[in-house]
C-alpha cells in the first residue's frame, strides 16, 4: 500500500514483518518530539494507528481488498519514548465481514518492551 | 521541585512550540478553568486517506493530547510534568477535508497522581462532534513516579 502523507510527515518508512505485518519505522526527529526529552504521545499513537491500519490492509488485500473506516482507537502509554527510532508493528486479531479486530505495538531498542500498545476497531467496506 | 507560575495555555501556545504540536500548527482557541481548546488548521500533509482528502487520525490524536493535558495545567494551576497512561478516541464521522479541526479538552478529576479527562473535537459547530476522547494521566513530581518515565 502506499502511506498517506501524513504517514510522511512523521517520516515512516516500511520494513520487512518477519512473518507478521510490515513494521513502521519513525525516524527521531524534532518532529516527533513532546516535552524535552521524551517523544510526543501524539506521535507515538499515529505510529502505532498508521501500524495498524498498514496491517489491516496487507490482510484486506489477501482477501480481495477493501476501503476501512477507523472506529476507535486505545492506547496505553507503557514507557516514555526516548530520543531515538521507534518501530511499530500490527496485528489483525479478528478480521470479519464487516468489523476488524487490530492491535499494534511500538518499541524502541527491545521489541520485548514496549514504550505503547494500542487497540483499534475499524468497519471494513470490502471490494468483493 | 521549583514552583511554576501559574498556567496561561495562550502565552505557552504563542511562544511557537517547535516539536510535534509545533509540526501540525496547532494554535491557541479558548480556554477556562479546567479546559483548552486548541485548533488544527486543515492542511494536505495530514491527509490519512489520499481517496478523500480525509485528516489522519493521527494529528487529531496528538491534540487531544495536548488540550487535555493542558487543560489538567490549567486545573492545578501551574505546568508540572505528567504521562499519558492511556487515551481512548471514538471517531464518530470524517473530520470534512479543507476545515479547521477544534479540539476541546477538559479535566474533570484530579487525585494525589492521577488526573482524569475528556474532551470532544468538531469542524465548526460543537453540536456535531466529529470525534471523543477520554484517558488518563500520572503526575511525575509524586514520589516514585520517576520510574516510569
Amino acid at each position: 500500500m502506499t502511506l498517506p502523507p501524513y504517514a510522511h510527515l512523521l517520516g515512516l518508512s516500511v520494513e520487512p514483518g518477519d512473518g507478521g505485518a510490515p513494521v513502521l519505522l519513525m525516524p527521531f526527529s524534532d518532529d516527533v518530539l513532546g516535552r524535552p526529552g521524551f517523544l510526543h504521545g501524539g506521535a507515538i499513537g499515529g505510529l502505532l494507528e498508521m501500524a495498524a491500519i498498514v496491517a489491516l490492509h496487507t490482510a484486506l488485500e489477501s482477501e480481495g481488498g477493501g476501503r476501512i473506516k477507523p472506529i476507535n482507537v486505545t492506547v496505553d502509554y507503557m514507557r516514555g519514548g526516548r530520543e531515538k527510532e521507534t518501530r511499530a508493528q500490527g496485528i489483525v486479531t479478528r478480521l470479519g465481514t464487516r468489523v476488524a479486530n487490530v492491535e499494534a505495538t511500538a518499541w524502541q531498542d527491545d521489541s520485548t518492551k514496549p514504550i505503547a500498545s494500542a487497540r483499534m476497531n475499524y468497519l471494513i467496506v470490502r471490494d468483493i | 521541585m521549583t514552583a511554576f507560575p501559574s498556567f496561561d495555555p495562550e502565552r505557552f501556545l504563542a511562544h511557537g512550540l517547535g516539536g510535534h504540536t509545533g509540526l501540525l500548527g496547532i494554535t491557541h482557541h479558548a480556554h477556562g478553568d479546567d479546559w483548552v481548546e486548541l485548533a488544527l488548521p486543515y492542511s494536505e500533509t495530514l491527509i490519512g486517506d489520499i481517496a478523500s482528502g480525509v485528516l489522519a487520525s493521527g494529528p487529531i490524536l496528538s491534540m487531544m493530547d495536548m488540550a487535555t493535558s493542558m487543560a489538567i495545567w490549567l486545573k492545578r494551576g501551574h505546568f508540572r510534568p505528567q504521562a499519558t497512561l492511556d487515551l481512548r478516541i471514538d471517531y464518530l464521522r470524517p473530520a470534512t477535508p479543507g476545515k479547521t479541526v477544534i479540539g476541546r479538552g477538559e479535566c474533570y478529576r484530579i487525585t494525589r497522581s492521577i488526573a482524569f479527562i475528556r474532551g470532544q473535537a468538531h469542524d465548526g459547530d460543537a453540536d456535531d462532534p466529529l470525534a471523543h476522547v477520554a484517558g488518563t494521566y500520572m503526575f511525575l513530581d509524586m514520589p516514585g513516579a520517576e520510574a516510569k518515565a
